[in-house]
């Protein structure tokens, strides 16, 4: 364990950033294969798990296997404190595996055991080992049940006190996207499709060269130690009309909250990849519209042409908003301050959901940040939806202006 | 047709009040305000009827009122409508003309006109106005009258204004409860401005908002002729309920601090000083600070007017304002509105008057009743149409056509 960084090749320097992608648990391992493809060349990949079995078959180049004998190699069980206890027992470890790295993308599933307790561990050691930390992570489906449900939520809270970015993609979202009758199989391969469109997006805003290039440092100056929660979207559109087609489609995104994620982001990033035929006039009509989306927001954007789209459009937007809580806090407090500090949590991931449950449910789920902003006598009335915002909420709740 | 009365009366059923004001035309067509009745408006969210019973009691109420006042009858009203479905667009319909020797004759101006409402409208939607703009003769702009003219291509621009049929329906088949005829339905946007423009602003360019209780309706003239209208259904209300929920009050109570501390422009003064709340014995209740209740109020207004603006700059119209913007309406009453908008808009702002009517100074000064009193100086346009007298009235006369009139049986 000690010569752990001479698993990984030292990057020469390039001038390219270093990015290594860490696959935590069974989820993050999926998510891993279907990365594996010519795009992501540069990459190292690693996976880290608890159960031997399921890592062995990983095609990571890189496994670490956390165990402890009273396991047997069969995991965490759905655990997260077990799996927290051995990445801690193993941190020095860990912080190795990192070093070396500019960037570590942290994949995983939250809810479980090994993505849940492992991966806010990680992200704080890859952190500590210098590296920019940006974690990809699901949320478990409402029908998983409550349990994962909570212990996705407070793994959630640890790892964006951990970890420079955290971009989540709650999985219940999905369902807005896909057709009811699609199989378990293709709804997984969709969800994890969407967050490696997530990762695709920040890779190649990284690594190909671009006609208005994203730099590492731009990227590092937008995430780094907000501890936010981002918002992404990736959409497509080809044919003539494709740039007003694309704007549409963010602006109507389940996973921007049809545009009103952009509007309270203070710091978006946009990469455009186009054919060829990329004008001028397209990427003016995009950001266009973000801008006009979010007023408050610091942008940056990128610009690539990939013959091999042809004449497709593809936007990835991220967005990230500060979060209200930036120091690393315990877990408790932090589920705490989830109660207190209302306005800044509409767009937490935490999905709405009928309480039918008794009184003993709800003590276990804690209180979910729901719809938090009341509109008061307009409740009930039509909403005014004007360019995403909806214009019942109160406009200071909605350009964030502090009122205390 | 023309009514054996020459008493027209303009009903405005808005979100806070209910309006009704009544002008006496006289034999020359001079419009003469006489009476104005109001009432609390209870059931109307956001311009729209959500308790049809309650709007019917608050209406005999406003319409006795006035009744009373203007010592007449009423028995058809010029309706005005509003609410945020409500949409208005510039259309272009085209024709060539085909005769021998290229005149232009007055039937294909009628086609022209034709062929320019003729417009891809959701099936649920109905046009309330098509007003005609300007006529082109093979491209050569600003032609308001074709007819005789030489040319092979005739185009003319036509703006529609167009709202849900149903959600329209449901106020006219109201107020036709009440046994009161509708003449005519009419956009309030279009009401208000017909008050409180004059021809030379309307030639300048002239952007009027109508900040009501539900909703603003913003209509822009410029040339003469109606340039573009929207509706935001955001009004007066939004702002009561921006401060029940920012100073935690309850909403009755924010109507209450609304009106009497409320301002659009917050003032210096106003920084670090407290409102207390007293109950009906003095006591005090609750402690409010004075400076959030400005912010939150001026952030929402300015957010309205910045909507606008947006609006306006996407049409491209803000250049075409020289007359500057006139603001009315209830919500025009916040002190500092004028200084927020003329912050917004980079341009001359006014309280608008109802300067283009005579009559009961009361009326004419307060903003409420601006829809209303433009409502009557629609009707009284129309009898004069209808009477064959000289035109006055430029574009907006000769183009809005009374649609609801032909859906509506007579009774």
């Amino acid at each position: 364990m000690e010569n752990q960084n001479q698993l990984f090749e030292t990057p020469e320097n390039s001038g390219q950033p270093s990015v290594r992608i860490i696959a935590v648990g069974n989820a993050g391992d999926a998510l891993l294969g279907a990365l594996g493809t010519p795009e992501f060349a540069g990459a190292e990949f690693a996976a880290i798990n608890t159960d031997a079995a399921a890592l062995a078959a990983s095609s990571a180049k890189v496994k670490i296997h956390l165990e402890n004998k009273l396991f047997r190699g069969l995991g965490s069980g759905g655990d997260p404190e077990r799996g927290k206890a051995l990445a801690e027992e193993q941190f020095s470890m860990l912080k190795s595996a990192c070093e070396g790295a500019s960037v570590i993308f942290i994949l995983a599933g939250l809810g479980g055991g090994a993505g849940s307790g492992i991966s806010p561990v990680l992200a704080k050691a890859a952190h500590e080992a210098g590296a920019l930390v940006l974690a990809f992570v699901t949320l478990p489906f409402e029908c998983e049940g409550n349990r994962r449900d909570a212990q996705a939520q407070t793994a959630l809270e640890q790892l964006k006190s951990a970890a420079d970015g955290v971009i989540c993609l709650p999985s219940q979202k999905i369902f807005k996207l896909i057709d009811e009758n699609s199989t378990l199989v293709e709804t997984f391969r969709v969800t994890g499709g969407f967050l490696i469109e997530g990762v695709r997006g920040v890779w190649s805003l990284l690594t190909r060269p671009g006609l208005i290039q994203v730099h590492f440092s731009d990227l590092c100056a937008l995430i780094r130690d907000r501890h936010a929660e981002n918002a992404f979207a990736f959409v497509e559109a080809s044919g003539p009309g494709r740039a007003r087609e694309v704007v549409e489609k963010i602006l109507n995104h389940p996973l921007l909250d049809e545009g009103r994620a952009l509007a309270e982001s203070d710091a978006v990033l946009v990469s455009l990849t186009a054919g060829k035929d990329l004008t001028m006039s397209e990427i003016n009509r995009v950001m266009e519209q973000v801008k006009r989306q979010c007023v408050h927001a610091q942008i940056v954007m990128g610009a690539a042409a990939d013959a091999g789209l042809q004449d497709k459009l593809c936007v990835t937007i991220i967005a990230a908003r500060q979060n209200a809580a930036v120091t690393s806090v315990t877990p408790r407090a932090e589920s705490h301050s989830v109660t207190t500090t209302t306005t800044h949590h509409h767009r937490e991931p935490a999905l709405p959901r009928q309480r039918k449950r008794g009184a003993v449910a709800k003590a276990v789920q804690g209180q979910l940040p729901l719809t938090i902003v009341s509109k008061g006598r307009f409740d009930k009335s039509e909403p005014t939806l004007h360019r995403g915002e909806d214009l019942d909420i109160p406009t200071f709740i909605r350009r964030g202006v502090a009122m205390n | 047709m023309f009514d054996d009365s020459n008493i027209i009366a303009g009903l405005e059923i808005g979100t806070s009040k209910i309006c009704v004001v009544v002008g006496e035309q006289n034999a020359d067509g001079a419009l003469n305000i006489i009476g104005l009745g109001q009432s609390r408006s209870r059931g109307v969210r956001k311009g729209e009827i959500i308790n049809p019973e309650q709007v019917e009691e608050d209406l005999r109420g406003a319409i006795f009122e006035a009744e009373q006042m203007a010592d007449v009858e009423i028995r058809s009203v010029y309706l005005g409508v509003s609410g945020g479905h409500i949409r208005g667009f510039n259309n272009r319909g085209v024709h060539p003309v085909v005769s021998a020797d290229r005149e232009i004759s007055q039937d294909d101006v009628d086609d022209v006109v034709k062929n320019a409402k003729a417009i891809n409208l959701p099936a649920e939607n109905t046009v309330i106005h098509a007003v005609r703009q300007h006529f082109f003769v093979d491209g050569q702009d600003g032609v308001t009258q074709p007819v005789g003219m030489l040319g092979a291509r005739l185009e003319v621009d036509m703006h529609v204004i167009h709202g849900h049929a149903n959600r329209l329906q449901n106020i006219v088949r109201l107020v036709r409860a009440t046994s009161l005829e509708v003449d005519d339905v009419v956009f309030n946007g279009i009401a208000t401005a017909l008050a409180l423009l004059t021809n030379e602003q309307k030639e300048l360019g002239a952007l009027v908002i109508d900040i009501g209780g539900g909703t603003t309706e913003f209509v822009v003239y410029s040339d003469g002729v109606i340039r573009h209208s929207g509706v935001l259904a955001v009004g007066g209300d939004h702002i009561s309920n921006d401060l029940a929920y920012g100073l935690k009050v309850p909403l009755t109570r924010a109507e209450k601090l609304k009106l009497e501390y409320g301002t659009a422009w917050p003032t210096a003064t106003a920084k670090g000083q407290t409102i207390s709340i007293t109950n009906d014995l003095g006591l005090e209740l609750k402690r409010l600070n004075h400076e959030h209740l400005q912010k939150i109020m001026s952030l929402r207004l300015e957010e309205l007017f910045q909507l606008i603006a947006q609006d306006l700059e996407q049409a491209g119209l803000t250049d075409y304002l020289r007359a500057g913007v006139f603001i009315c309406g209830g919500s025009s009453r916040v002190p500092g509105i004028v200084q927020l908008a003329e912050n917004v808009f980079q341009m001359n702002v006014a309280p608008g008057h109802a300067s283009a009517v005579s009559g009961l100074t009361t009326a004419l000064d307060q903003p409420e009743f601006a829809t209303a009193i433009g409502l009557v100086k629609f009707g009284s346009l129309k009898n004069r149409r209808r009477a064959g007298r000289a035109s006055i009235m430029g574009g907006i006369k000769g183009g809005i056509k009374g649609v609801f009139n032909k859906m509506l049986p007579r009774s």
